[in-house]
């Protein structure tokens, strides 16, 4: 009997059906699905934390709205997410206490400090450029609600882009303080972001599962040769550079090639040990102890209301 | 027509919308529920956005080289005309809701009127930024109700916002001389006539929401005229660092 279901859902998947919150699906499918969105809906919400630092301290009227309006979409997509992972059977509350708990991951990028202005140049760029590369193969997830939620998502990350590499050119036509500023805040990301694509394949144990379910389309390495082929190009019209010694075009493969990748660093940072780890997660445990007087009163308070409506129905 | 006026009255717009967007600002990633963190982020962006119409309208009234930025980023302390509500530190979020909810009555009965005023300009910002402030009001209304008639706690925190902000309501309604002149000249808001339906509103929603209403006390003043709470130092520090560290760049 399971074995039938299994099969219509896997014939389902493979006919670019897509899987509805209350279609059979395997449990292991449900899991991971669970694990990848509400993974997803954390970094956005965590990912609020480095780019809010800038906000009070945007160099002007323009950038102070586009910034706000930014870390704003970023809430939006936590809200999306958060949503269709509900649909899989989990609450906001219960993501939220693996979040706190640190059961739950979210994207290692968001666990690097903001130093300068122009780190959100290069967060807009590089950070949310490597998110674009991964979330709109996205789109066509074989989860109806993750798939809908991500076309909606793409939209507004490719905005994001824009302003990022915007600010970026900007400073690098600036004054040299300014150049310098942009030059660094590119070094200090770039590696990070070349890490946002995961573990290299041969140690990514779970890609075939998630390639056969679609609800991965492409392997790391794959969209991480993307991201660097794309990015190699766009820095030169930053007129800065890219901190790699070894980044080269190889006419052979058609790619650039790139150098070695620092994964001690990419699992001390996952293990918790990133130079912010713990401060975005203290941060976000005080917004939400500190919230739950506001919460409290607001369900009392509608719980008051329904009782009144009760009374004046009688 | 006196110009210099007009451009203190406009700037005195400006700086309210833009200090209390700022201000609201500070929430953005840190709101006690995620939908309610992208509500006053919204607040904070329209805001920040009359801000911006204000400080356009006032550069073209200025000297050529003033922009939006110069006179947000590049003015003092002293020159600032914002009322002292909206400088003060958010506390928690009653404090903050309290605040929008006592400056949105404010804006709201402000910009009915002056989308009417002589100015087409004013009158123009005014009209767009009263559809936002019409929300701004609701939606702070609703949750000073919901806090107020909400747990013992919430309850005691909203009646502790009150003790904390109730001097600071004063000067919203108190007219500083340009605005008296503005009042004069046509084409400004006679606080006056906004008083009484200010202390209207919050009456009404300060029942509904099971709130006592302060007793006559001392009010606060000085902050239209340029003497603000020390608060406003910081906040300016804070905004306008880049502009000060980095002189005459481009960003
Ligand atoms: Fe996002
Ligand atoms: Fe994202
Ligand atoms: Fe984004």
């Amino acid at each position: 009997m399971e074995k039938d279901f299994e099969e219509i859902f896997q014939d389902k998947v493979d006919k670019e059906i897509k899987i509805e919150p209350k279609d059979w699906m395997p449990e292991k499918y449900r899991q991971t699905l669970i694990r990848q969105i509400s993974q997803h809906a954390h970094s956005e919400i965590v990912g609020m934390l480095p780019e809010g630092n800038w906000i009070t301290r945007a160099p002007n009227l323009r950038r102070k709205a586009i910034l706000l309006a930014k870390v704003q979409d970023e809430a939006g997509h936590g809200l999306y997410l958060y949503s269709a992972a509900e649909t899989l059977g989990i609450t906001r509350d219960e993501m939220y206490d693996q979040l706190h708990t640190g059961k739950a991951k979210y994207s290692s990028i968001f666990n690097y400090p903001t130093l300068t202005w122009a780190d959100i140049g290069a967060i807009g760029w590089l950070v949310d450029g490597a998110a674009i590369m991964n979330q709109v193969p996205l789109c066509r997830s074989s989860f109806g609600p993750y798939a809908r939620a991500m076309v909606r998502v793409c939209k507004e990350e490719s905005f994001h882009q824009r302003q990022g590499f915007e600010i970026l050119l900007t400073l690098s036509k600036g004054t040299e303080a300014q150049r310098n500023m942009a030059q660094d805040a590119v070094n200090r990301w770039w590696w990070p972001s070349v890490m946002m694509f995961g573990p290299k394949d041969d140690e990514s144990p779970n890609t075939i599962m998630s390639m056969k379910w679609k609800i991965k389309r492409f392997t790391n390495d794959e969209l991480r040769q993307k991201f660097v082929d794309i990015c190699a190009e766009q820095v030169k019209i930053l007129g800065l550079t890219l901190p790699d010694n070894d980044l080269k075009w190889n006419a052979a493969t058609n790619h650039y090639d790139f150098g070695a990748i620092d994964w001690n660093e990419f699992w001390e940072v996952v293990k918790g040990n990133g130079p912010c780890n713990k401060q975005r997660l203290d941060t976000r445990k005080k917004a939400w102890e500190d919230g739950a007087w506001v919460r409290e009163a607001a369900s009392a308070y509608a719980e008051k209301r329904k009782n009144k409506k009760a009374v004046k129905a009688a | 027509m006196n110009k210099k006026n007009l451009l203190d009255y406009t700037l005195h717009l400006a700086d309210n919308a833009l200090i209390i967007g700022h201000r609201n600002s500070e929430w953005c990633g840190h709101g006690p529920v995620l939908e309610q963190d992208i509500a006053i982020s919204n607040i904070a962006l329209d805001c920040i956005g009359q801000a911006r119409n204000f400080y356009q309208y006032a550069a073209q009234l200025s000297v050529n080289d003033t922009s939006e930025d110069s006179l947000a980023y590049l003015r003092y302390t002293i020159e600032f005309k914002n009322c002292l509500l909206v400088e003060l530190p958010n506390g928690d979020w009653g404090q903050t809701i309290l605040r929008q909810f006592y400056f949105s009555t404010y804006q709201y009965f402000l910009y009915q009127q002056l989308q009417n005023s002589s100015d087409q300009q004013l009158a123009a910002i005014a009209e767009k930024a009263l559809k936002e402030v019409t929300y701004h009001l609701r939606w702070s209304s609703e949750w000073v109700i919901r806090l107020g008639d909400g747990t013992e706690e919430s309850k005691q925190r909203m009646e502790h916002a009150v003790d904390e902000l109730w001097s600071y309501t004063g000067e919203l309604v108190q007219a500083a001389s340009y605005e008296l002149l503005a009042v004069s000249e046509g084409y400004g808001v006679d606080l006056s006539t906004i008083k009484t339906k200010w202390e209207e509103k919050v009456r009404t929603v300060f029942e509904e929401a099971t709130l006592t209403l302060p007793g006559n006390a001392w009010m606060q003043s000085g902050g239209k005229e340029g003497r603000h709470t020390e608060h406003l130092g910081f906040v300016l520090a804070e905004m306008q660092f880049l502009q000060r560290a980095y002189p005459g760049a481009e960003w």
